[in-house]
């Protein structure tokens, strides 16, 4: 909130008390003062009612000076009271003693539920549960989307209406493919169990096993976003100059050789983007796991978010699922820190003069 | 994906051919399905052969189908008609808000702009369980909760990061030249925005609502936890169709994924060279 106010307001070292400053120290007391004094609820719309202040004489103040704060406003202004209010919300519940389920008012509890969180094994578990499921579909999406992308590299009739085959489960609802899955991995008529009684004469039922299940969710995830990775892939190709090539022709260079010396170095970059953009999104894996084995059997497949949403929504244990979600808030704040670094240096070599 | 690199002719068309439809076979399958009757979808081996039926489309709208002994509605009329009056209406508000801010990032660069825009695309990069829970508690206080009003600030606020940051890409492109010559001829501010920079970024802004229609339309965790009754989308009923009842009507299921997947197909159609951009919300452009 405070570099909000600071950035929005340019220029506002010369008047000590505009009043924005003055709404900000309002805010930054009455906030953790109402959590302390009034019931849950009342502290709620006191906060809610400062950050509006905040927001509001930032706005006022920016007002007809300078086009920049007020382009901005209304959408930083939306952010804040939907996004970052929330986050702080729940960052601040973290420290009590909360179940959203219960009318007992709060009480202080510390780093009590960080605590609880890192040391609990179920936690590290999922975590473990996630990294398997993340490194096992980054992995086919890479590799099937990089043999996708030399396919749909050259130009030939027909490119067009296939390439749209090919993208469209990108564009699926995550429901639509965990329904899909679903209905294919289904012991009596899907079409997996079908295909392996054709071989061994009994139904198969992938999602009865840890291994079969998280097989299941992988290749579902996988086939979804392979596109994604193609497409990174293919922008790479197309930016390789054809001289090179020509290039390597007259030299009579093994396909190899061409492959590792002119294309690898051109795409690299964008292999490494897609590697994390999917990390993250892969991360956040939730809908098709629910879908499909909701979380079974047992815990197997349970990953970080589909038990987040158990501790939060089944169990109502909201304290302990917000320290839980800063964890990992900071997580993936790494990891788009990391992203965005690359696309910034990609960006750069750009536009140095080849 | 513009320049070509290499020609082949019509047996890379051949071969890439029978790849695509590989790739493409479980979306295949699933229309296929919803044109069977209920017992040639459930048949054993599957038939690839049989005589298609509408039964299925018929009675995602028709307003009764028989779950046990019961007639239920299926109200997926509804659903459809909130599916899109969401995804409408927040897409239009964030583009609105959204485009300023892009044009306010691009052009007038505040203090620590990087940071904002870093801030902004952390919201969107965030698992949704993650933001959901405290929303869900702000909303079940403030009474938004189950309301339209509440979900589509809530959406609206999904798509604002996205927004901001495809159209700051589309801006970020435009030569500054063309604007600051409009500027020398005694243009203000809002011609320019209006008359100048928003022609040329007619085509992206288009790319953006249909992609933010596109993630909305699709959207499920947010749907699940903070529609009510009145409110549902397609997708929690979609998904509520699949748990609990007693023996899952596949046909049924497949028709409704059927409905869903047609406006996602016309877009990755038309939007071809859009889609990187899309996906990677607007972080890489070419």
């Amino acid at each position: 909130m405070a570099t909000q106010a600071q950035a929005a307001a340019p220029g506002g070292l010369k008047q000590h008390f505009s009043n924005w400053r003055l709404a900000l120290v309002i805010a930054i007391v009455a906030i953790p003062g109402s959590v302390f004094l009034f019931p849950l609820e009342t502290a709620f719309w006191v906060s809610f009612g400062a950050v509006i202040l905040v927001t509001a004489t930032v706005v006022t103040r920016a007002w007809g000076r300078r086009p920049g704060p007020l382009l901005v406003a209304p959408a930083l202004a939306t952010l804040l009271v939907m996004n970052i209010f929330p986050l702080l919300w729940s960052l601040g519940l973290s420290f009590f003693h909360f179940r959203a389920n219960r009318l007992s008012p709060p009480r202080f509890a510390g780093l009590n539920y960080f605590e609880k969180v890192i040391s609990d094994p179920n936690v590290w578990d999922r975590l473990q549960t996630t990294a398997i499921v993340v490194v096992l579909t980054v992995g086919i999406q890479l590799i099937v989307g990089f043999l996708l992308a030399l396919m749909f590299e050259r130009e030939f009739p027909g490119r067009r209406i296939l390439l749209m085959l090919v993208l469209t489960p990108m564009m699926l609802s995550f429901v639509a493919v965990g329904a899909f899955f679903r209905y294919y991995y289904e012991p009596t008529f899907g079409l997996l169990s079908q295909a392996v009684r054709l071989v061994t004469g009994e139904p198969y039922i992938l999602l009865a096993s840890p291994e079969g299940a998280i097989a299941g969710i992988v290749f579902a995830d996988a086939w979804m976003w392979s596109p994604f990775v193609m497409l990174l892939v293919l922008a790479g190709l197309v930016s390789v100059p054809k001289y090179l090539y020509e290039a390597a022709e007259i030299d009579r260079a093994s396909w190899w050789r061409r492959f590792r010396t002119i294309t690898l170095p051109y795409i690299r970059g964008l292999l490494l983007l897609a590697l994390l953009f999917r990390t993250i999104e892969a991360f956040k894996l939730f809908d098709v796991v629910f879908l499909i084995t909701e979380g079974g059997p047992g815990t197997s497949t349970e990953t970080i978010a589909v038990y987040l949403y158990r501790v939060s929504f089944q169990y109502f244990k909201t304290a302990e699922s917000s320290a839980l979600a800063y964890i990992l808030i900071f997580i993936v704040i790494v990891l788009t820190n990391l992203y965005l670094y690359f696309v910034q240096q990609r960006e750069k070599e750009e536009e140095a003069p080849a | 994906m513009r320049r070509q690199i290499g020609r082949a002719g019509w047996g890379w068309t051949g071969f890439s051919a029978v790849v695509s439809f590989i790739y493409f076979f479980p979306v295949l399958w699933i229309v296929l399905t919803a044109f069977k009757a209920h017992t040639d979808a459930l048949a054993i081996p599957p038939k690839w052969i049989f005589t298609p039926t509408l039964e299925n489309f018929v009675s995602v709208f028709a307003r009764a189908y028989i779950k046990g002994q019961t007639a239920v509605d299926t109200n997926f009329d509804v659903y459809f008609f909130n599916s899109i009056f969401i995804a409408g209406s927040s897409v239009l508000i964030a583009l609105i808000i959204g485009t300023l801010a892009a044009y306010g990032f691009s052009r007038y660069p505040l203090k620590g702009n990087n940071t904002y825009l870093f801030i902004i695309l952390t919201t969107r990069m965030l698992p949704p369980i993650v933001v959901i829970i405290p929303i869900f508690l702000m909303f079940r206080v403030s009474g938004l909760s189950g309301t339209y009003l509440g979900v589509i600030l809530l959406y609206t606020a999904f798509n604002l990061p996205f927004t901001i940051w495809m159209m700051k890409s589309f801006f970020d492109e435009l030569s500054p030249e063309v604007e600051d010559a409009a500027r020398l001829d005694g243009s203000n501010g809002y011609r320019v925005f209006f008359r100048v920079c928003m022609p040329q970024v007619k085509a992206g802004l288009a790319a953006t609502a249909v992609f933010g229609l596109i993630l909305t339309w699709n959207e499920f965790l947010f749907a699940l936890l903070l529609t009510g009754v009145e409110t549902r989308t397609v997708p929690v009923a979609m998904a509520q169709t699949i748990g609990g009842d007693i023996g899952v009507r596949w046909g049924l299921l497949a028709a409704i994924e059927t409905l869903f997947l047609i406006p996602v197909v016309v877009v990755v159609y038309v939007l071809q060279n859009h889609l990187l951009r899309g996906v990677t919300f607007g972080t890489i452009r070419r």
